[in-house]
């Protein structure tokens, strides 16, 4: 690599030839501020927020576009930035809705934060607004121009990581507006709500759709047994929302903090992510054995699964019948526990804590209601249960750990690992794999676990050649697909996860601004945090853990027993993109 | 802001093959969606949903994507043009000669707003940027009939020369 000199507010640095100005002053410890950029993700050298003088430069340069030379002399901090970032901002916020005070994402927004840092002075600009307005048919998400600042993240999430591209910058100058084609609404454009452009927004022109008032609701109802259930990743991010350090694992504080907001019974989700496992590893073998529609392909991911409906709806019949395990906790509570604890399952509320805004789209979804009525009834996403415990006054950070209930208190180590691209894959070989070889003794599948884009396997089992891929993030998918399609890859069983990383980057999870996700790397520490969390599980193979097989034995028999497929399978629909 | 279409879509087989011929030439050249969509205005005169879609699906392109380039470009149209396109400058010196007061007297005699069609298909009202018939500001063109001068009172009297 060809090394140069330059110097960045006088202070002398050796950086790679051809990178930014932005990523040389990293060499330096010097921090740019930026607002339109996103680390691997989008550089319009739009906001002009990273401007920079450069010595013998007639204009200020945008340092996430403007590429180092030899012997450069930048600087960062002087009157002149200051005061032209300043103005910039005054500009951005005269068209700002400003209702700071009761904005859902305050103290989180990036453009408040620079605001500050700037001592801008909102009505510097006094002009007319455009008009925008908001969209909130969506059963995930609320779009709201009238804070958006058109730097285009979310079009890059969009279109670059998710090749779904369903909004675009329309028309232009003033009355340009990030949009759907015609105005439309999200809800019937074929958006997936994977809610990325949620996590790269900077202000609250995205946001989640909040169900925390019907689940205040339902907690206040007296005659409403309300359940609720935390996916395998919340451990391991709602610590975030309290500030503490990303990938921490706060298992016990969460059992305690659901404990306290009021629910009936307060259980792990890790335990129906098992019995995904169970269905899907028994689905997997028998299309193997009995020639079904192979590649197999994961479903418990709802933006992959509309993704797939959308966008390659000849590929619904390889999706695996399984119903996600947010939909199959609901199922089992208003079936088997019903019945168990003689409660009607109508006077059950079952809300579902998940990092995902899709999630929210799945529990309305058709053939979703194994006891007639709707599996789940409310999912809130980390930073909803993040707001509901901050609104009860919980000290969350000091709680002192607590368990989950019985009978769902735990799942095994591989359920936990669902948080993580790669892990259902993996949790299904454990169990396929058991099936398949009662001597075959491998527990850790690691060729599919990490954050490359596609990773393909083989494993050799009980006679079996099992030719496996994992992928995450939709522009990776629809590459992967468009190999089977091609024929240039032969597989058996495919895991697909909507968000890049898997759950724990899912569009529900807390935010971070950008001057945490410029600088960490965020999937590969909350990832880590996942598989040391199912690393010290007592079980950690889906079989084996006493639950699974107690509600086998009490209630659904076998797997892919006529009643587990009444149960806990479901169907999908060919929707197409138009 | 939705843009509504103010006549039924009526493309014809005809029509569609050839924007189907046009996409295929194009397909497999690196930047073609600009050259189709100017075809496919070509060919249909105006952009509206249907002929936008045809161009997503026949380019492997989304929807929102052709939206964009579509209403970023003030050279195509989302709406129909009249049989009588009424073209009326609003560049600097027929603005300050009135020619704003003049597109709002043909909005409200025709019920439109600027870019659009009346619903039977007659007239259609554009506001331009200069046409560089200063001397004649505020001026405008009825298809080939051009107008000089033209005052608020005489907009009844212009629209009643095309009657049929």
């Amino acid at each position: 690599m060809e090394m140069i000199n330059i110097k960045i507010n006088n202070i002398p640095l050796q950086v790679p030839a051809g990178i930014t100005v932005l990523e040389a002053a990293k060499y330096g410890k010097i921090e740019i501020p930026t607002l339109c950029y996103l680390k691997d993700l989008c550089a319009p050298g739009a906001c002009r927020i990273c401007i920079v003088e450069v010595k013998g430069n007639r204009t200020l340069a945008a340092a996430c576009v403007f590429p180092v030379h030899d012997g450069m002399e930048v600087l960062t901090n002087t009157p002149t930035l200051r005061e032209s970032r300043k103005q910039t901002l005054e500009l951005l916020v005269s068209d700002h809705n400003r209702e700071c005070l009761s904005c859902a994402k305050s103290t989180d927004c990036e453009l408040q934060r620079l605001c500050v840092e700037y001592g801008v002075v909102e009505d510097t600009f006094k002009g007319i607004m455009r008009e925008t307005k908001i969209d909130n048919a969506s059963p995930s998400l609320i779009r709201d121009n009238a804070k958006c600042i058109l730097c285009r993240r979310c079009i890059a999430a969009c279109k670059d990581q998710q090749s779904v591209s369903v909004i675009s910058a329309d028309r232009r100058g003033f009355i340009t507006q990030v949009e759907c084609a015609f105005g439309d609404s999200l809800n019937d454009a074929p958006c997936v709500y994977c809610g990325q452009c949620i996590v790269v927004c900077p202000t609250a022109a995205l946001m989640e759709k909040d169900d925390t008032k019907q689940v205040w609701d339902a907690i206040a109802d007296p005659s409403k047994k309300v359940f609720v259930y935390a996916a395998p990743s919340i451990r391991v991010t709602i610590g975030e929302s309290f500030g503490m350090p990303v990938g921490s694992n706060v298992t016990g504080k969460l059992a305690a903090a659901l404990n306290r907001l009021g629910f009936d019974g307060v259980f792990d989700m890790n335990l129906t992510a098992d019995l995904t496992i169970m269905e899907e590893a028994h689905e997997l073998l028998d299309r193997v054995k009995n020639k079904g529609v192979m590649p197999m392909i994961t479903s418990c991911s709802p933006g992959w699964v509309k993704f797939c409906e959308n966008y390659f709806p000849e590929f619904t019949e390889n999706l695996s019948s399984c119903k996600s395990p947010q939909q199959m906790f609901g199922a089992v509570l208003k079936t088997f526990w019903a019945e168990k604890e003689g409660i009607d399952p109508k006077d059950i509320f079952v809300v579902s804590v998940i990092p995902c805004t899709a999630k929210k789209f799945e529990l309305l979804r058709d053939d979703e209601s194994a006891a007639g009525i709707q599996d789940v009834d409310a999912a809130i996403t980390t930073r909803e249960l993040a707001r509901m415990i901050k609104q009860a006054a919980i000290d969350f950070v000091n709680l002192d750990d607590e368990p989950f209930d019985n009978p769902f208190e735990s799942g095994s180590g591989a359920g936990q690992i669902f948080g993580a691209s790669g892990g259902v894959m993996e949790a299904a070989l454990r169990t396929a794999s058991h099936w398949l070889d009662k001597s075959f003794d491998v527990v850790e599948f690691k060729e599919v676990r990490g954050s490359k884009d596609i990773r393909f396997a083989t494993y050799n089992v009980g006679g079996l050649e099992i030719r496996v891929a994992a992928t995450s993030g939709l522009a990776n998918a629809r590459e992967l697909l468009e190999m089977v399609q091609k024929g240039e890859v032969d597989l058996h069983f495919i895991e697909v996860m909507a968000c890049k990383g898997g759950c724990i980057n899912g569009g529900g999870q807390p935010f971070l601004p950008d001057s945490v996700r410029n600088n960490v790397d965020v999937v590969a520490l909350r990832s880590k945090a996942i598989y040391d969390t199912a690393k010290d599980l007592p079980v950690r193979k889906s079989y084996e853990h006493p639950d699974i097989k107690m509600l086998y034995k009490e209630f659904f028999g076998e797997p892919g027993s006529h009643k587990a497929h009444e149960t806990l399978h479901t169907s999908y629909v060919k929707r197409g993109q138009f | 802001m939705t843009a509504s279409t103010t006549l039924a879509f009526n493309g014809t087989k005809e029509q569609e093959q050839k924007l189907k011929d046009v996409i295929v030439q194009h397909k497999t050249q690196k930047g073609a969606l600009m050259p189709v969509l100017q075809e496919a205005q070509e060919i249909y005169g105006y952009m509206p949903r249907e002929v936008q879609i045809m161009v997503a699906e026949g380019m492997g392109v989304t929807l929102a994507e052709v939206y964009g380039i579509v209403t970023f470009y003030s050279q195509f149209h989302l709406q129909p043009k009249g049989k009588y396109k009424v073209h009326i400058c609003i560049g600097t010196a027929c603005y300050v000669k009135g020619a704003g007061k003049i597109l709002e007297k043909f909005e409200r005699e025709l019920g439109i707003k600027d870019g659009e069609c009346t619903s039977d298909g007659k007239f259609s009202v554009d506001g331009l940027r200069c046409v560089g018939a200063c001397g004649l500001a505020p001026v405008l063109s009825v298809n080939e009939d051009v107008y000089g001068k033209v005052t608020e009172e005489q907009v009844a009297e212009i629209l009643a020369n095309y009657k049929d």
